[in-house]
């Protein structure tokens, strides 16, 4: 089949004061049975032997699971197929004729960096707020002397699938980080390892979320629709509450690591 | 040099490592601040040693090239992780596991070793649990458990198809908490181009800042790589695309010798290629065999007609046939050759690709009147979600199709007991180095060794070493920094500079095609002398004719590429040279003229060693060095799982 993309190029960060705008491109004999990124790698193997630049996107497992790829096609976040990434998107979800536009994420906590490519280090800074269990190596007891109930540790599981590629915020009209969040909120505040920190865990990724930048959560719940791992937006439910009790009943000091340290 | 001491505790091997631990040196917990550590990759063994580092209190540089440490490979590791917990009361303990994996590494793995990894096993579960990895559990909220090849008890645990994801995560988090407290210093999208060693010993690294191009170093007290495999030498296998060998063959020109480098898995079910352009493979995880058959027809003339026009009659379910009493789960390096067998006969499935149907049926029907589908689903759902996606084939009405795929590599850089290479000062852990899995590696045994090396081992034996070295506040001024900054500008400029007509890709794509050719899944005398001979033709035009665009100061995805393919065409040629050393078969190495009906036919009297190469220049031959393996507890006999 016969494709005209319109890609986003930006060659300086925007970080750096970048600026992009799009470009043409017509791609011939793309086969259904190529990936997306299969198509752009053919792509990019044709400017290169012009000597162009070839188009910067991030990638890496290209099975859906390591969550460095990610761009919007069209308006939607990896594509128009439920719960696939982009690297799992395959050319017969699209025909011949198709004209795509390709952008990166569009999010203030996440500066465009080079083409396709952002900068999702927020996300990283989210978790380092207190998206752990405080437990060092070798204080751990005995595995199953800790029985988890096979429900919430399935719930746990859904939410822990997140593979923190940063969908939810593109589709999201605010930018907000809260299905990312409250993925992790949840994850871990489901299950008993996850309960001595419950509530200090909640207060502070909900805050290192607004300072990095990210929006509020308006129950639009594009994020969800969007998401490769189809995450709920229940957990932004269950964070909110959780928020409301941590500030009714928890204080963290100026500083506090969030274990105590 | 000749091969260091291999530092193997003497004694019972049950008391080995616990002896050791007792007799290695501590660094005081208020000294180790004083002690700076860079520790490169931030997978299951990387970053499990920076967050044990960091939290037992050492001043901790951590390196990864993707833009966050949660995104390293071991993220797509599927089906689970080993541990000889005997949950299942069916028999298992530490000492059948490290039965298990010296027999299914086909005794070319150090006993003392494996023994350790089976040891550390369980406390390797009791660590993620706490971290909350959510694994699977039985309704009285108990851990589940499931079988994997190569073994007679159940001792996978498993966090639906995405045990890595979960354990990495788990990893991920620690790190993240000692990055919180600063003890961990993190440098994302930052990749070693060098390893810096001062007065013979490593004292550093020299990395490119991958959004701007800067090339700088980083000077330590030591320097620990977990860096991975080397699958992509061969262009299409199941690693990410950003998988390489470059950390551990640019450390293996400064001296660290690398060991076994021949020793590849090919993974038995991986999803057949389908055209030129493909990129990667991916592989479905090796628990669907528990459930699904394997099968082709018994006549070729059957090949091309749909599954389900096939009776029962006219299949051959080949590994049931062939290895009674281990099925559908036999080790991977013999399913793996049972399929390529079936597809050379002429009654491989699926289309055809370049002449050939490479592809048998993995078939879940039986499975699915047995259990229902709502349990098969349970089980593997999302992986035949997977499945569906990828090839537009629904697995419940169609057997899925597999073929073997490179996976894993069980060589890596030479370590003694300690976890450290031949550059005092460089230790090694998880895929890249080469001690536990000798020629095959039994499935869940891989996110097991990361996780033991970072959590359990490293820690202990890293110590050991720092106390005996003193920080001597050495900066990266220092003229061998500033020389090796030079080496890694000069090799980027040149790389930058060719503007030939090839792409990198093209480069490594006809590499990758002559590596599964002639050093795959089976090996001739012959095929390697000619791969020999072709690989250096291939490297020189690569350094004549390669085009890289755009400039070394810029985030500049081809210059990475580039550096990394001309590491694979240095480093294809050990590979080769090795497995036409090994004049045997033996686990994933098979050579074709050393055979018994097919089965992998040993030569313990001459080859019932350690091959470590040692580096002498480009197109030089490196000096081969042998450490001899002892078997005192699990005596080589013939493999078998008839």
């Amino acid at each position: 089949m016969r494709l005209t993309l319109h890609i986003w190029r930006q060659k300086a960060p925007t970080a750096r004061g970048g600026k992009g705008d799009f470009e043409k491109y017509e791609v011939n004999d793309v086969s259904e049975h190529m990936s997306f990124l299969e198509m752009l790698d053919v792509l990019n193997e044709r400017l290169e032997t012009e000597g162009k630049d070839p188009i910067a996107f991030e990638h890496d497992c290209r099975e859906g699971i390591c969550g460095s790829c990610g761009f919007v096609i069209n308006g939607s976040a990896h594509g128009p197929v439920p719960r696939t990434t982009v690297c799992q998107l395959h050319m017969r979800s699209f025909k011949d004729g198709d004209e795509l536009v390709l952008e990166p994420w569009r999010a203030r906590a996440f500066p465009i960096l080079r083409d396709l490519i952002v900068d999702r280090s927020s996300f990283d800074r989210i978790i380092q707020a207190g998206g752990y269990v405080s437990t060092n190596t070798g204080s751990a007891p005995e595995a199953n002397s800790v029985p988890v109930t096979k429900d919430s540790a399935d719930r746990a599981m859904d939410a822990a699938a997140c593979i923190g590629c940063g969908a939810c915020v593109a589709m999201c009209p605010n930018a907000s980080a809260s299905l990312f969040t409250a993925a992790k909120v949840a994850h871990l505040n489901l299950l008993p390892q996850g309960q001595p920190e419950r509530l200090i865990r909640t207060e502070k990724m909900v805050l290192q979320m607004d300072a990095e930048g990210f929006g509020h959560c308006t129950n639009h719940g594009d994020c969800s629709a969007v998401c490769p791992k189809g995450i709920s937006v229940i957990n932004i439910a269950q964070m909110n509450r959780e928020y409301i009790e941590a500030t009714l009943f928890s204080s963290p000091r100026e500083g506090d690591t969030g274990d105590g340290a | 040099m000749s091969l260091p001491p291999n530092k193997i505790p003497t004694g019972p091997i049950d008391k080995a490592w616990t002896d050791r631990k007792f007799s290695m040196k501590l660094v005081n917990p208020a000294n180790r601040r004083k002690y700076t550590v860079i520790v490169v990759g931030s997978g299951l063994a990387g970053a499990s040693a920076a967050a044990s580092l960091g939290e037992l209190g050492y001043n901790v540089h951590c390196f990864c090239f993707q833009d966050s440490p949660r995104r390293a490979h071991s993220i797509a590791a599927q089906g689970g992780i080993n541990a000889a917990k005997n949950y299942q009361n069916d028999g298992d303990s530490v000492y059948r596991l490290f039965y298990d994996t010296v027999k299914g590494g086909d005794f070319r793995a150090r006993e003392a070793n494996v023994y350790r990894l089976a040891e550390v096993s369980v406390n390797i579960i009791d660590q993620a649990v706490a971290q909350g990895v959510p694994f699977a559990r039985e309704y009285g909220g108990l851990l589940a458990n499931r079988s994997f090849g190569g073994a007679q008890v159940s001792r996978t645990f498993y966090a639906r198809g995405q045990t890595g994801q979960q354990l990495l995560l788990g990893a991920y988090s620690a790190l993240e908490r000692q990055i919180a407290k600063g003890t961990v210093k993190m440098h994302p999208r930052t990749e070693m181009l060098d390893l810096v060693v001062v007065d013979g010993r490593a004292r550093g690294i020299v990395v490119r800042d991958l959004t701007t191009g800067a090339i700088s170093s980083y000077v330590a007290d030591a320097v620990c790589l977990g860096t991975g495999g080397y699958g992509n030498a061969f262009y299409l296998s199941t690693n990410a695309k950003g998988c390489n060998v470059t950390a551990a063959w640019r450390a293996s020109k400064r001296g660290a010798y690398f060991a076994n480098p021949c020793f590849t898995q090919i993974h038995p079910t991986c999803i057949p290629v389908a055209g030129s352009y493909q990129s990667k493979l991916t592989l479905m995880s090796e628990s669907l065999r528990n459930d699904g058959r394997v099968w082709v027809p018994k006549d070729p003339a059957n090949c091309g007609k749909h599954p389900s026009e096939i009776a029962e009659a006219d299949r051959d379910y080949y590994l049931e046939r062939k290895y009674p009493s281990f099925g559908n789960l036999s080790p991977r390096d013999i399913a793996s050759r049972a399929a390529k067998e079936a597809c050379d006969d002429g009654r491989g499935v699926g289309p055809m690709v370049e002449g050939v149907r490479r592809g048998v049926y993995l078939d879940f029907a039986d499975a699915i009147q047995r259990i229902g589908k709502a349990a098969v689903a349970e089980k593997y759902g999302n992986l035949f979600e997977m499945y569906q996606r990828i090839t537009g084939e629904d697995p419940y009405e169609v057997p899925m199709r597999m073929y073997p795929a490179v996976h894993y590599t069980m060589g890596g850089l030479w370590v003694d007991y300690q976890l450290q290479s031949t550059i005092p000062g460089l230790f090694v852990i998880g895929e890249a180095n080469f001690s536990d899995h000798g020629a095959n590696r039994l499935g869940a045994s891989a996110l097991m060794q990361g996780l033991a090396d970072g959590y359990f081992v490293l820690p202990f034996t890293l110590a050991d070493y720092l106390a005996g070295v003193k920080p001597d506040g050495m900066a990266t001024t220092h003229s061998a920094f500033r020389a090796v900054e030079g080496e890694v500008v000069a090799k980027n400029d040149k790389l930058l500079s060719i503007r030939g007509k090839r792409t990198v890709d093209s480069f490594h794509r006809e590499l990758g095609l002559l590596m599964w050719d002639k050093c795959g899944m089976a090996r001739t005398e012959e095929g390697l002398d000619e791969a020999l001979q072709r690989i250096p033709a291939l490297r020189e035009e690569f350094w004549q004719n390669v085009t890289v665009s755009g400039s070394g100061a810029e985030l500049n995805q081809s210059l990475e590429k580039a550096g990394r393919v001309a590491d694979f065409l240095e480093f294809g040629e050990v590979m080769c040279l090795d497995a036409r050393t090994r004049a045997e078969s033996c686990g994933g190495h098979f050579r074709t003229e050393f055979q018994d009906e097919g089965e992998a036919k040993r030569n313990d009297a001459e080859y019932s060693h350690v091959s470590a190469w040692q580096y002498t220049g480009v197109g030089n031959a490196p000096v081969l060095h042998k450490e001899a393996l002892e078997f005192n507890y699990v005596h080589p006999v013939t493999r078998s799982y008839k």
